[in-house]
């Protein structure tokens, strides 16, 4: 190494962060993200609300997250623990989304539908009610602390804060009784853990929202990193055409006028980012394609008499094909390639297989477990007695009967511990476990062998519904 | 796709002529943060546990240790559990199974009982240590002093043939080897009780039988079903504690088994022996 000039004394290392104030801004992007707020927020609040009736031994909140009896319910499906690959399926399910999406749009999830990006629009589209639009606000953080601008602080954090309460709040509805827990919170008889949660989850809506925004994407999100991987030369991305823009300038009327490209260095697109980045600078790991400069650009070029899509949703080769002087290609051509191609095989593979298993899961489950300490008993008779713990889920909304045996014409004696009938009867939505004995004759051929296959059966009391496990039996080896 | 990209602040430092180290400053309060889980971590190493040193670690301001954690869990899981027990110790044996939530906790807090103090003896499945050892096996229908709720909480409250519980259960088998019985008489009374189970020995099974209604029926009844108040096997069935073969058995008639139980009324209160003798019940031997 060789060090060619010493470093200036007053270069830093480390930097305070610019503020951003984003402006507001009118467009068809604009109004897209005004739509997809209001329906994820809507979702997110109201789900836990909706009802959904299973009869009276279960819940009939349509969508309840039940960790203290160990129960996912998701309208008519039900998730016991043992089906937790569902759960897993759509996480992978989100994960192969993210990387189409990425493929083919770039950062759209990062721009429209994180809860970051849907988060910070809301705090400061109520940041912007408060105290006025991005120079208003500018002077604003200018100022000194005086009355005006405590007043506007103080109610804009309290503006902030409710919705982080409600943000916070509405997560915990998520994982027991919505109505119940709503009059608990209120008068004060909640769980210590829902106040908690709530806290915390309101506390870093509030944080993330409204102090941090930007710098949770650029610096504490590892998503911006990860999808760049995805991302090649035909993903569309927001982006400035240079070629037409430059070289930019403000005097229309001078000299100069007709070298001139079509952007007027009116800074619209700088002013509504909400990262604070100049999209004109080309790809930025900042940005978060929300495609608001585009908006902002195409509001300005109307007003300037020149044609929209100076910022635009291109792919990187437009750029190089538009400026030899091509069209820019059709969105489906940059999208038909094969890296998208498969994320989008892989997605729907997955997305059928689940529904798939969804719809052939048996609604009869049983487990049996021989006991192997000790493999037989003999009894006084000198019969051999086997002993098995047989599981019985019973998935329905009432109690019910089950009944055991090792199928007819069989030799062997079947009879469950604590009974005189061959019968398990297990209450609603829960698993139950009995002992069942199997036993054979004395010197019946199966009491003397080393082992016999048997298969043990289970039907549903009221259904008729069969299920069967396969397991031996041990004699006495002789 | 530009050609002049926004100049971006480099540290100085140039490699091999062009290549130049960029400086994308960090921001500032990703700093502060920094410093402050320093802070954090020393004011944790002072509060929690942490720092070796040669006997033990520093044992922190908190007072915080994962024994004490356990031990409070412990307490609380028992006074969780008091009532249950308290309801589990005041019941009629025979009532037990008909109350399900102290049955539920008597089976499990019996088989962790049963695992702490019964194994060893009579195996962790309950099926005695080995086959003709002189352990019972707690898993078939053949019971030494009876196989009810009520009999089984009387055996594990007092024991057997020991000498710390005067209400031990008690009986003795005689050595009849040793001056009772001669060779002859013996291998005669082993043919008879093999004769019993459908086996047959070397002996004279009919003068077995004469040996036997003189010297064993008084215990072992003259049908040899055995008598449950003396604590005397039944000789006629497919179970045999000390063995069944023409040797076992002969070994046995010689000797005199002597099978001790400890009574468990000075180290198990009420509702652990209930427990321990419920959970035994539902094994598959239950009467």
């Amino acid at each position: 190494m060789s060090t060619s000039e010493t470093p200036e004394p007053t270069q830093q290392l480390y930097a305070a962060r610019e503020p951003v104030f984003p402006r507001r801004v009118r467009g068809n992007f604009r109004a897209l993200k005004w739509w997809i707020m209001a329906l994820t927020l809507g979702v997110y609040y109201l789900t836990p609300w909706i009802r959904w009736d299973r009869g009276p031994n279960l819940p009939d909140q349509a969508v309840l997250v039940d960790l203290a009896n160990r129960r996912f319910f998701f309208f008519w499906i039900e998730i016991w623990p043992h089906e937790f690959y569902f759960i897993a399926g759509l996480l992978i399910m989100a994960g192969l989304g993210l990387f189409l999406f990425t493929s083919a749009l770039g950062r759209v999830w990062c721009g429209y539908a994180c809860p970051q990006t849907v988060w910070t629009d809301l705090f400061v589209l109520t940041e912007r009610w408060i105290e006025g639009d991005r120079n208003a606000r500018v002077r604003l953080w200018k100022a000194k602390w005086d009355a005006r601008k405590w007043r506007l602080r103080l109610s804009k954090w309290f503006v902030w804060l409710m919705i982080g309460l409600a943000t916070g709040g509405a997560w915990i509805f998520y994982f027991t009784d919505a109505p119940t827990l709503l009059v608990d919170l209120v008068t004060l008889n909640a769980h210590p853990v829902a106040y908690t949660t709530m806290g915390i989850l309101t506390f870093t809506t509030f944080f993330f929202g409204g102090i941090a925004r930007e710098q949770i994407c650029i610096y504490a999100c590892p998503w911006p990193r990860i999808q760049a991987a995805m991302m090649d030369e035909d993903t569309v991305v927001v982006a400035y055409r240079e070629w037409r823009g430059e070289p930019r300038g403000k005097h229309r009327k001078g000299p100069e006028a007709d070298k001139l490209g079509d952007c007027i260095d009116c800074m619209a697109c700088v002013n509504v980012c909400p990262v604070g980045i100049d999209i004109r600078d080309g790809q930025q790991l900042e940005c978060i394609t929300c495609a608001l400069c585009i908006d902002a650009c195409n509001e300005i070029m109307d007003k300037v008499g020149k044609p929209r899509g100076l910022i635009d949703y291109m792919a990187l080769k437009d750029e190089e094909h538009e400026r030899a002087g091509g069209h820019k290609r059709s969105l489906m051509k940059h999208i038909m390639r094969p890296r998208v191609l498969l994320y989008t095989f892989l997605w729907a593979a997955i997305g059928v297989g689940l529904t798939v298993a969804l719809f052939v899961r048996p609604d009869l489950q049983i487990t049996v477990r021989p006991e192997r300490n000790p493999t037989f008993v003999t009894l006084s008779d000198g019969s051999v007695r086997n002993t098995y713990e047989v599981g019985v889920r019973n998935k329905h909304g009432e109690s019910r009967p089950f009944y055991v045996s090792v199928g007819v014409d069989s030799p062997f004696e079947v009879a469950v511990e604590g009974t005189d009938e061959r019968v398990v009867v297990v209450p609603a939505d829960t698993e139950n476990k009995v002992r069942v004995y199997v036993t054979s004759a004395p010197g019946s051929e199966e009491s003397l062998r080393d082992r016999t296959d048997i298969r043990i059966w289970v039907v549903d009391g009221v259904t008729g519904d069969r299920a069967f496990h396969d397991t031996v039996f041990n004699g006495r080896g002789q | 796709m530009s050609d002049k990209k926004q100049e971006v602040e480099t540290t100085g430092h140039v490699w091999d002529e062009d290549l130049k180290e960029f400086n994308n400053p960090l921001p500032r309060w990703w700093l502060w943060t920094f410093y402050a889980t320093i802070i954090w971590g020393i004011g944790y190493t002072i509060a929690y546990p942490a720092w070796p040193l040669v006997e033990r670690a520093t044992g922190g301001l908190l007072g915080y240790s994962t024994r004490l954690e356990v031990a409070e869990e412990i307490n609380r899981f028992e006074d969780m559990n008091a009532e249950v027990r308290a309801e589990l110790a005041s019941l009629d044996a025979a009532d037990i199974p008909n109350n399900e939530a102290a049955y539920s906790y008597a089976i499990q807090s019996g088989r962790a009982t049963f695992a702490t103090y019964c194994s060893q003896c009579h195996g962790s499945g309950a099926n005695g240590i080995e086959e003709g050892n002189g352990y019972p096996n707690l898993l078939d229908d053949d019971w030494l002093w009876g196989g009810d709720l009520a009999s089984i909480v009387t055996t594990v409250t007092h024991g057997i043939r020991n000498e710390d519980d005067p209400d031990a259960r008690y009986s003795e088998m005689p050595a009849f080897g040793d001056d009772y019985l001669e060779d002859a008489e013996i291998t005669d009374v082993v043919a008879y009780v093999g004769s019993l189970s459908g086996q047959s020995f070397d002996g004279d099974v009919a003068a077995g039988e004469t040996v036997f209604a003189d010297n064993c029926s008084s215990c072992h009844m003259e049908d040899g079903s055995g008598d449950r108040e003396q604590g005397a096997p039944n000789l006629t069935d497919a179970i045999w504690l000390y063995g069944g073969s023409q040797e076992q058995i002969e070994s046995s008639v010689r000797v005199g088994p002597y099978g001790v139980m400890p009574n468990w009324n000075t180290r198990l209160d009420d509702a652990e022996i209930k427990a321990v003798a419920a959970y035994v019940h539902q094994l598959g031997g239950g009467e």
